[in-house]
């Protein structure tokens, strides 16, 4: 592992340790309607500021922070575990099983996911609790972002289905599941790894727009999506430069995860 | 043409001599550049359509692009005056409404011609309102004449003289009239030629729209001199409102209507004498629940919807001050029901709006058996009142004042889940499914007359939104409504027609099936190379009166 690695991954750690201490470091909470400093610039009594109704946004960075780096791992095991069985399983697999198991993935990623979200959110109960709407939009997220991953993911158990090492434990009396198991799915692992870190970013990110579309984590909860959702309109960055903190931690917690997924990247490759 | 301004140094050096004189010159020197100007040609007008007009056709119109091109170029018979809120006379000299409010007589204007020469007569009027009325066209301005079944008839009694008598009675005729822009009958231009001061010159699909001065124009002012000054109004297409902002702040625009009142406090920080605050407009906020007896919701939950006391108990746990204050920047006031402080003639001064006391909500609820239960509001039944507020995702103060909403009631114990929809998602619970709990929406209203609000407020009708299209009216109250609406929508008497309202706006005051929020500030900017502008809260808010605007650009 390089220092730039470790560094990156300590920062990370920083940054997911904080946010699991807001409770200690922002006692009154996330929700909190200060309505007489509504709209309010940094001060002693809010660090960085209050948003238009009022709520301490450093509250909010740091419960935000919380939500989206736990619950963005959660959804990127989901997504890998899915790739694994649909792409491993039918890479290994092989002849129409794969051919149809490929052909689903192609139809999943040419759907317009964003119109189906919509549509999804639109059927879903109306009387859900923030708490429940927070794991339903991940769980979302996780349900739908295994297509790319199990490409791969199918790609390579081809690759290892043809290999010398399974042909000769075929040969020695290995069958079925038994060599999938055994033999092919420890060799998926560094693809499985590297997808599963590789898809955090990209379902933070995703959340973030889910968020801006008023689709995603619900009010009063915050989430990086929701706190985003206040640079609409300013048309100046040095107008209210405290509403970037949000966009900046973003960036940051995504480099950070560029910087430690590098290595990984290379075994997916 | 414009005149570009130039101070000698002459002017300059006078700036040392005592105030009274430098003030004193600065005035007239601008009285006579502004009056030069005047003289020599009022400029070009610049601002922003928020969308692409939907028809060129003044019968047709029904989305705000075409209505502000409507306003522009058509002449009309009578004219409502947006800052009095009189109806003044254009086209037509005198009018006269039947007692019985199916006739008006109209006494019109000679030797006015239309933009191509084509000359104006009551043939012109007769055309006009045949084409409103063909049900063939289906004009949504004619909608408003649709009193009842069978034909207008329009009698010419001489070139300058025309009656026009409908089948049944029509509330607030002569009002109407002010939607009417008069199309020709003779002229091979048809619609597009005008009697408004201002002529369609270009239009360049989603791109923008030029007017130019309508050189056969009747009206002068009062010196004699023709109107309109403006020599050309620029229309750009944009919808959106960050850019046309960023293009007033450059000055290449130079109106903005319905100013948001976060852009509102920006602009005024820099320029506090660009930006307008007219006070209340017409446009409200307002939350309501589920009444459908159909509707796909439990029934515990429908009986407290169905319920006044709970819904004015909920009305009553809301701050409506810290909505206005907090929201809009204190550009927006608590709303106290339908009929906006506005409307000057229609609204109900005795009603006040409705005071912010979670205790007194406590008590209203308590009256229908709710009870707190550690911290948590129960029914008599023991069921948590919890319930869904749902309002269309993208609208920024809508969200603002549902997330305070559910913040005030968690104060009385009730829990509130709130869920953005987008638009379609949301209308179609609203109007197909009725598969919602509560609505936090606007209401956008266009016409003074309560008329206006008939398909809101009968009960049969399919914009009764708490409950709509019911055979007979649910409940005593709404068929008082249904009486006192159809009371005044047949008289021709206003103080009749407003004491039946009076009594219309007291029920809902009473009843809350709408839980009014707020009313919003009418808005504007106007840059200060406009001159004449005087923003009102009625549409088109800056250029109302545009034949007597002029632009003097540096």
């Amino acid at each position: 592992m390089t220092a730039w690695r470790k560094l990156a991954c300590l920062l990370l750690l920083l940054v997911v340790g904080v946010s699991l201490a807001a409770n200690w470091l922002a006692p009154a909470g996330y929700a909190r309607q200060y309505r007489e400093a509504a709209g309010a610039p940094p001060s002693q009594a809010h660090w960085l500021g209050t948003d238009e109704i009022g709520r301490d946004r450093f509250a909010r960075v740091l419960y935000g922070t919380r939500i989206s780096l736990l619950l963005a791992p959660a959804a990127a095991l989901l997504s890998t575990l899915m790739a694994a069985l649909a792409g491993g399983l039918a890479g290994y697999v092989g002849g129409l099983w794969a051919r149809l198991a490929m052909a689903v993935t192609d139809l999943f990623l040419s759907l317009p996911w964003l119109f189906l979200l919509i549509t999804v959110r639109a059927v879903m109960p109306l009387n859900v609790s923030p708490m429940a709407s927070v794991l339903v939009t991940f769980s979302m997220l996780g349900l739908l972002g295994w297509t790319s991953a199990a490409r791969v993911l199918c790609s390579r158990a081809r690759t290892l289905r043809d290999a010398d090492f399974v042909t000769q434990a075929r040969a020695s009396g290995i069958r079925g599941m038994r060599l999938f198991w055994i033999h092919v799915m420890p060799n998926l692992k560094p693809v499985l790894y590297a997808q599963f870190l590789i898809s955090i970013p990209v379902f933070i990110l995703s959340e973030a727009n889910l968020g801006i579309l008023g689709l995603g984590v619900a009010e009063p909860m915050p989430s990086w999506g929701s706190l985003l959702k206040e640079l609409e309109g300013l048309t100046s960055i040095s107008e209210e430069p405290w509403k970037f903190v949000p966009l900046i931690l973003l960036v940051v917690v995504v480099t950070l995860f560029q910087f430690v997924l590098s290595r990984q990247e290379e075994v997916a490759a | 043409m414009t005149r570009r301004p130039s101070f000698s140094p002459a002017l300059s050096a006078r700036v040392q001599r005592p105030a009274f004189f430098s003030i004193a010159s600065v005035v007239i020197v601008a009285c006579l550049f502004v009056d030069s100007a005047v003289a020599q040609g009022g400029g070009e007008l610049r601002f922003c359509l928020h969308s692409e007009p939907k028809t060129f056709n003044p019968l047709l119109v029904e989305d705000d692009a075409s209505e502000s091109i409507r306003y522009l170029t058509g002449g009309v018979l009578v004219r409502m005056n947006r800052q009095t809120q009189g109806l003044e006379p254009e086209l037509a000299q005198s009018w006269e409404v039947s007692k019985d409010s199916r006739q008006i007589a109209f006494k019109l204007r000679t030797g006015i011609a239309f933009s191509d020469g084509t000359p104006f007569s009551a043939e012109d009027v007769a055309y006009t309102v045949q084409q409103l009325m063909d049900p063939a066209l289906h004009s949504p301005t004619g909608d408003a004449f649709r009193s009842g079944p069978g034909n207008v008839e329009t009698k010419i009694i001489s070139p300058s003289q025309i009656s026009i008598t409908f089948p049944a009675a029509v509330a607030g005729l002569d009002r109407l009239f002010d939607q009417v822009a008069i199309v020709s009958a003779h002229s091979p231009k048809k619609e597009m030629a005008v009697l408004g001061p201002f002529v369609m010159a270009d239009y360049k699909a989603g791109s923008s729209v030029l007017l130019k001065r309508n050189p056969n124009y009747w009206k002068s002012d009062a010196q004699g001199r023709k109107l309109p000054y403006l020599d050309s109004i620029a229309l750009e297409i944009q919808p959106t409102r960050d850019v046309e902002m960023l293009r007033f702040k450059r000055g290449e625009i130079d109106l903005i209507n319905a100013l948001d009142s976060e852009y509102y406090d920006k602009l005024a920080a820099t320029s506090p004498q660009q930006v307008h605050d007219a006070g209340p407009s017409l446009d409200g906020e307002e939350v309501w629940f589920n009444e459908v007896a159909k509707a796909p919701i439990q029934a515990y939950k429908r009986a407290w919807f169905r319920s006044a006391n709970f819904r004015k108990g909920i009305s009553q746990a809301i701050n409506r001050e810290d909505l206005s204050r907090v929201v809009f920047h204190g550009h927006a006031q608590p709303a106290v029901g339908a009929v906006s402080p506005a409307n000057k003639f229609w609204f109900n001064a005795k009603l006040k709006p409705e005071v912010y006391s979670p205790d007194t909500a406590l008590k209203t609820l308590q009256a229908d058996g709710f009870h707190m239960d550690n911290g948590v509001l129960k029914d008599r039944d023991g069921s948590a009142v919890v319930f869904s507020i749902i309002t269309n995702s993208g609208n920024k103060y809508r969200e603002q004042m549902a997330v305070m909403i559910q913040d005030d009631l968690q104060k009385i114990g009730v829990h509130v889940n709130l869920v953005t929809l987008d638009f379609p998602s949301l209308i179609a619970r609203m109007t197909q499914t009725f598969d919602y709990e509560a609505i936090l929406l606007g209401v956008t209203n266009v016409d003074l007359d309560p008329n206006g609000e008939m398909n809101l407020w009968l009960s049969s009708s399919e914009n009764h939104q708490w409950n709509p299209q019911q055979k007979t009216p649910e409940t005593p109250w709404e068929a008082e409504i249904d009486k006192l609406m159809r009371a005044q929508a047949s008289s021709a008497d206003a103080a009749k027609r407003k004491e039946a309202f009076d009594r219309v706006q007291e029920i809902v005051y009473e009843q809350a099936p709408f839980i009014f929020l707020i009313n919003k500030n009418a808005l504007s900017a106007v840059s200060t190379v406009v001159h004449g502008a005087s923003p009102v809260i009625l549409h088109p808010q800056t250029f109302w009166n545009a034949e007597q605007l002029t632009v003097v650009r540096k």
